[in-house]
């Protein structure tokens, strides 16, 4: 393969500002004028439209969509790689209404050309949808056309603004909505309407035998759907994203079997388990009493202590764990648990808690090197007896075989 | 002949809430007699100053000073203002009465130029008239490390060589010189604390401070002070300035270099009590303002920071026998210096975009929610309770300013934090053009390598705080009647509580403006995306989505990627076990990180 010189951008492929083709060739002249050293038959080699299609791709590949878009004008060569399959493997539709959101919307030319040329070769597919009807039927609109794509993936995620109190959540009409739209493109077997949300995403997991992902709110999560996940016919499921938020103080929230997640885990046993909570200090109840297969954990909200000790004991595959606020009272002896159970365990953040110093330390010690995020705030490390705290990142250092300090805050 | 306008009242239009902000700056303060001050800006200080130059030389007589006060008002560690005394027949101290403290931008544009063009006008007539009985031929000021303050002395000083006139300049508002921290750091400032403390580690301590101005030191300097001085050239009060200081609390942070004398040896006597030195555990009192509290006055330079510094530094050596202070007894110092370094070559520091070392994060615009903020209307007590302590007084506990910041911001309005800066500007006292712009891209993860994962609860962090709720029924009296349990989420109390509080969340006090679990709940997978676009991360974990400096605190360059990222096969620095070819990133991430 020829290496193509000349051009005014020579780094990194940037093809955005390549000159269009009558520049092109006035570059060619001037250059086969300048240089001396070319013997004239290369001058022919000097011509970005001869550039191989794979080399092409490569390079489109490290280009944002704009650019890439962009870079498809140029000329015929460069637009025929622009709809090359292989770059349209993944998309992320956002569908926002202008008047209420900043964020933009993927515009409607491109997402007919989408469906047009490429919904054949959509595998990973994403809607990102605001709180508005609007948004939400369009989203449906869109999936109903995807007749032949093969999804592996299907995100559903609202990127509704915050909601005022009154107002009635949407999210849980757009993904009944979203679901029985889906289920049109996935030809399903009954037509029989969705009666509750969690029959619904039930269905699109005995549909979509493909489905490597999937993200939801811990409402839509039942004993069911981890079975029929885990059933023989669909395959390994890579990663399952669940959102526990409480809408009033003292909600309830079911639990899950133990079985349901050994089956998970039997079927599929490297996915991983993506559970963010945001929940009060008293709702934690149905959770962590046995073991699940968590792999990543966040607490959005206080966690108390308790609940922490059974995480530590019940979650062994766990391996990032955020608590971003927990109390007055020390973590030690929660913190050695995880450290001594939770062996996988490679990223911890820490924000508004207590740990003495002495117990970070061996915490650490046990954990040793496999802890590649250590994110701990400050205020959280206490200084003891054995150690003040402009001694504990030498220790820290040490054991993780790398420079360590605290997250700072500015004081002032 | 007054030297300020009467027809400055509209123009101010009694805006109350700068009122203690300038406060601070005009109680009587000098121990020097008559201190001349003059109103405006920029640029008439250009031309004031100019014109006072253009006068005659001093060839046989001992030189006519100026001394030009912009922050540093104080006697104490004044090596500018001794400059100007030294050998002086005569020394003259000039302050620029500048009610936007220059860099606001609160302003509306128009405003600002009628206003200076007005000023420029009088001021002209008036400085030619007296620059001719002053013979000025020295100019002494302290060193402005800001940015445009960089730039309008440099124009000042070309102004000044260009008369003839000398022109002296010490640094001694920083404890370091700052150019020598960038220079250690290859060129650029650091981004990192704890790199800012390795550099600075490495520098020769700050330099004493100099010793007070005194009679000794004056020697045969006299500043003329004439019959009419007060008239012409005396400090303006509030109300001349056309503020309305009717009701007006007394107040809680009173100005001037004598109060922060006391002060500071009120501050050291509590730290020898404690005799520890460690950092004081939060607790309810904390948030209320103290008799010992500082900064304030380390912003107007009432108090000089190297004089704090030695004081420490004494203090420790003699409580704890002679052993070396670790940098951290100088937390609130270096603080400041580091806000200071990083925004001195950075005219765009305050802003988000083209600054280069900012996150671009698509903030939403909403002028209704920034207002229920900036107004103490929010309906979470904990928010309104310190942002009503920030309006009244001036001053609020850094931890507080840490939860109405994340607030704003990436926590729950998902404001930008340019909007909460410039209500900080205008209502806290302390809150200088850097260490402003500073700390609000720290808070808001949009600068520093911040994680964003620990989110300031506006009901949990409050109670954990302040459990019984005092700060709250002190600052917002509607809510008195809450008992404990409620009174962080009162919209979560019964009727029957409310009633017997005798306030209807809805009625008598706002229903909570966002719910806060949805609120962060988005917001966090919003910064999560921005910044997995930002440092390539394709796997599934929280922290290692942001970008970790390399050693020199510096951190990457990272390339420009507008437009949706391609989930790529190119690796990246995490070592996750487990990455997901189909994490998608917003659009919107367009970011320049250096």
């Amino acid at each position: 393969m020829k290496r193509v010189k000349g051009g005014e951008e020579g780094s990194n492929g940037s093809c955005s500002k390549s000159p269009p083709p009558d520049a092109r060739k006035k570059v060619r002249r001037e250059l086969s004028e300048a240089s001396e050293v070319v013997p004239a038959s290369d001058v022919s080699e000097y011509d970005w439209s001869r550039l191989p299609q794979e080399l092409l791709l490569h390079i489109f590949q490290y280009l944002p969509l704009l650019d890439r878009a962009y870079a498809s004008q140029v000329c015929r060569g460069w637009n025929q790689a622009f709809h090359m399959p292989e770059l349209w493997r993944c998309f992320e539709f956002e569908l926002n209404q202008p008047a209420s959101s900043y964020l933009k919307a993927t515009h409607p030319d491109l997402i007919k050309q989408i469906i047009k040329r490429h919904s054949n070769h959509l595998q990973y597919v994403s809607f990102k949808v605001d709180s508005s009807t609007e948004s939400a039927e369009a989203a449906c609109d869109i999936l109903s056309q995807l007749v032949n794509c093969s999804l592996k993936t299907l995100g559903l995620i609202s990127t509704a603004r915050p909601s005022f109190m009154e107002v009635p959540k949407v999210e849980s009409s757009f993904t009944r909505t979203i679901i029985a739209s889906f289920l049109s493109v996935c030809k399903a077997k009954n037509t029989n309407t969705i009666v509750t949300k969690q029959k619904g995403i039930l269905c699109v997991a005995d549909q979509c035998h493909g489905l490597r992902e999937l993200a939801l709110n811990y409402h839509l999560l039942s004993d069911e759907l981890l079975l029929a996940l885990s059933s023989e016919k669909h395959v390994h499921l890579e990663h399952l994203r669940i959102d526990v938020v409480s809408e009033n103080p003292g909600q309830h929230f079911h639990t899950i079997k133990k079985s349901s997640w050994d089956a998970m885990v039997r079927h599929s046993p490297k996915f991983n388990l993506v559970m963010y909570f945001f929940l009060y200090e008293d709702e934690f109840g149905p959770f962590f009493n046995e073991e699940i297969p968590v792999t990543h954990l966040y607490f959005g909200r206080s966690v108390s202590k308790e609940v922490l000790g059974r995480v530590g004991l019940h979650c062994p595959r766990l391996v990032e764990l955020v608590v971003c606020a927990n109390g007055l009272r020390p973590l030690d002896e929660e913190l050695i648990r995880i450290a001594k159970h939770c062996t996988q365990l490679s990223a911890i953040g820490l924000g508004e808690c207590e740990v003495s110093c002495s117990a970070f330390v061996e915490f650490v010690k046990m954990c040793g090197r496999r802890l590649s995020q250590l994110s701990i705030m400050e205020e959280v490390l206490i200084p003891d007896h054995k150690y003040s705290l402009d001694e504990i990142h030498w220790e820290v250092s040490k054991h993780l075989g790398r420079v360590w300090f605290p997250d700072m805050m500015p004081t002032w | 002949m007054l030297l300020y306008f009467r027809a400055l009242p509209h123009l101010l239009a009694a805006d109350r809430r700068r009122s203690h902000s300038l406060s601070v700056l005009l109680r009587p303060s000098f121990l020097f007699r008559g201190p001349i001050v003059l109103q405006g800006g920029k640029g008439p200080a250009a031309l004031t100053l100019w014109m006072l130059f253009n006068c005659l030389f001093q060839t046989n007589m001992a030189p006519n000073s100026i001394h030009w006060f912009r922050k540093g008002l104080r006697l104490h560690d004044n090596p500018a203002l001794r400059e100007a005394v030294r050998g002086a027949g005569t020394v003259r101290c000039v302050y620029f009465l500048d009610p936007w403290f220059a860099g606001s931008s609160n302003v509306g544009v128009n405003r600002w130029s009628r206003f200076q063009i007005q000023n420029f006008r009088n001021f002209s007539n008036q400085i030619r008239l007296v620059s001719q009985e002053w013979k000025i031929s020295r100019l002494t000021f302290e060193y402005d490390s800001e940015p445009f303050g960089k730039e309008r002395d440099a124009a000042i000083k070309k102004l000044a060589m260009e008369a003839g006139v000398e022109v002296i300049v010490k640094i001694s508002h920083t404890l370091y010189d700052l150019d020598k921290i960038i220079e250690l750091n290859g060129g650029q400032p650091p981004l990192t604390y704890k790199r800012f403390q390795t550099l600075i580690s490495r520098l020769d301590p700050p330099e004493m401070p100099v010793e007070p101005l005194s009679d000794t030191l004056m020697g045969c300097c006299v500043t003329p002070v004439s019959e009419d001085h007060g008239e012409k050239y005396g400090v303006p009060s509030l109300e001349e300035l056309g503020f309305d200081t009717e009701g007006l609390p007394t107040a809680v942070w009173p100005g001037g270099e004598t109060e922060a004398l006391t002060r500071i040896e009120r501050h050291l006597e509590r730290k020898a009590w404690v005799a520890n030195f460690e950092r004081p555990r939060m607790n309810a009192n904390s948030l209320l303002a103290s008799p010992t509290g500082l900064s304030p006055y380390l912003r107007f330079g009432c108090l000089s920071c190297r004089l704090f510094y030695f004081k420490l530094t004494d203090l420790y050596r003699k409580v704890k026998k002679n052993s070396s202070p670790p940098l951290s007894l100088y937390g609130q110092l270096l603080w400041r210096e580091f806000f200071y370094t990083a925004a001195t070559n950075n005219p765009r520091f305050d802003k988000m975009e083209g600054n280069p070392i900012c996150v671009r994060i698509p903030w939403d615009k909403n002028p209704e929610a920034l207002a229920k903020w900036a107004e103490a209307r929010t309906g979470f007590p904990w928010i309104d309770a310190i942002m009503s302590q920030l309006r009244q007084e001036g001053w609020i506990h850094h931890l507080a300013r840490h939860a109405v910041a994340c607030f704003l911001t990436r926590g729950d309005l998902w404001i930008s934090w340019e909007e909460g800066m410039k209500v900080f500007e205008e209502l806290l006292l302390d809150a200088d053009w850097s260490v402003n712009a500073g700390s609000w891209m720290w808070l808001s993860c949009s600068s520093f390598f911040q994680q964003f994962f620990h989110c300031y609860c506006p009901v949990g962090f409050g109670r954990r705080t302040d459990p019984n709720g005092d700060f709250i029924r002190r600052y917002l009296p509607i809510l008195r009647g809450f008992p404990a349990k409620f009174i962080y989420d009162p919209w979560n109390a019964p009727e029957s509580v409310q009633a017997a509080a005798k306030c209807i969340i809805g009625v008598h006090y706002p229903k909570p403006m966002v719910h806060h679990a949805e609120a962060s709940r988005l917001n966090i997978e919003r910064m999560k995306q921005i910044y997995q676009q930002l440092s390539r991360y394709r796997g599934l974990g929280l922290l290692a989505s942001v970008p970790s400096t390399n050693g020199n605190g510096n951190g990457g360059m990272m390339s420009y990627s507008p437009g949706e990222q391609q989930p790529g096969t190119n690796n990246n620095n995490n070592n996750n076990n487990s990455h997901c070819k189909s994490r998608f990133n917003p659009a919107e991430a367009i970011f320049f990180f250096s």
